[in-house]
């Protein structure tokens, strides 16, 4: 057990962005596809934090750059949901497997 | 010597990576948003423990709050209740996993062979200082992207009460 500092946060970081990564791979329904995406935009956001800590602790660009990203992150879930209830309104599925109609 | 900042942080990073690790791979989808709503959770948790409160309190409104209640109820929407999800083929699971570990590996190398110049005084910035930044106009001041991200979240708005419209039948 070591005192905690910056490689073990972006220990953390990089593990929830490639578990996130396994999920968008693997997955195929679109409800779960997003949740991999917020764990994804959630490390990027918590690299941003340790690096204001750590190397700049004085200035607080790191800290907008994470305000920002969570906005959109809000925007891009809200915008995403919508397509997903229209898809399965025209669909009766939120599968990505079924949604190829501009595949031929 | 083990503190409780030590314990407590070591408690928050198994709880991010292990709920993390169950949203993203089991077949209850319900089971795996509240999965999600603890990693979330822990990260707001890691804030805190980073002293950056501003940042944690932000996550736990929009965050557990607004996306998680918004991906529950679409759940509800589109999804019949108590039914698994398909069983995902082998080969892709595989192949996945072999990605993500490669990905890993080659990243977390990178950053343990980089010597960063970490700063030796620690300062917390006070809602006072980011009230102020976020509204300056001069130079290195935040007030073009909040106006920016706030036209965007109008766009957005507009966009999803568009998108989710549901069409009239044509007359003629």
């Amino acid at each position: 057990m070591m005192e905690p500092g910056l490689y073990h946060i972006l220990f953390i970081s990089a593990a929830l962005f490639f578990i996130g990564v396994y999920g968008f791979l693997t997955r195929r329904n679109l409800i779960t596809m997003l949740m991999s995406i917020e764990l994804i935009l959630n490390s990027v956001n918590l690299n941003f934090i340790a690096f204001n800590k750590y190397c700049w602790p004085g200035k607080l660009d790191g800290l907008f750059f994470t305000v920002f990203i969570i906005a959109i992150a809000a925007a891009e879930a809200a915008v995403a949901i919508a397509i997903i209830i229209n898809l399965y309104r025209s669909h009766q599925s939120i599968d990505v497997e079924n949604a190829e109609d501009l595949k031929y | 010597m083990i503190t409780g900042s030590t314990i407590l942080f070591y408690i928050l990073a198994a709880l991010t990576l292990g709920c993390g690790i169950i949203a993203v791979s089991t077949r209850q989808i319900f089971r795996a948003a509240i999965s999600l709503l603890f990693s979330l959770i822990g990260i707001a948790g890691l804030y805190f423990w980073l002293e950056y409160q501003f940042i944690a309190a932000v996550q736990i409104v929009v965050y557990v709050g607004g996306i998680v209640v918004l991906i529950i109820f679409s759940i509800f929407l589109t999804q019949q209740a108590g039914e698994k999800l398909p069983k995902q083929q082998l080969d892709r699971k595989i192949f996945a996993a072999l990605a993500v570990f490669c990905g890993f590996a080659l990243s977390m190398l990178q950053v343990y062979q980089h010597q960063f110049n970490i700063a030796e005084t620690t300062a917390a910035p006070t809602v006072a200082d980011i009230g102020k930044k976020m509204l300056t106009v001069d130079d290195g001041g935040y007030a073009l992207p909040f106006e920016v991200i706030s036209m965007l979240l109008l766009a957005a708005m507009v966009g999803c009460i568009v998108i989710a419209l549901r069409s009239k039948p044509e007359t003629k």
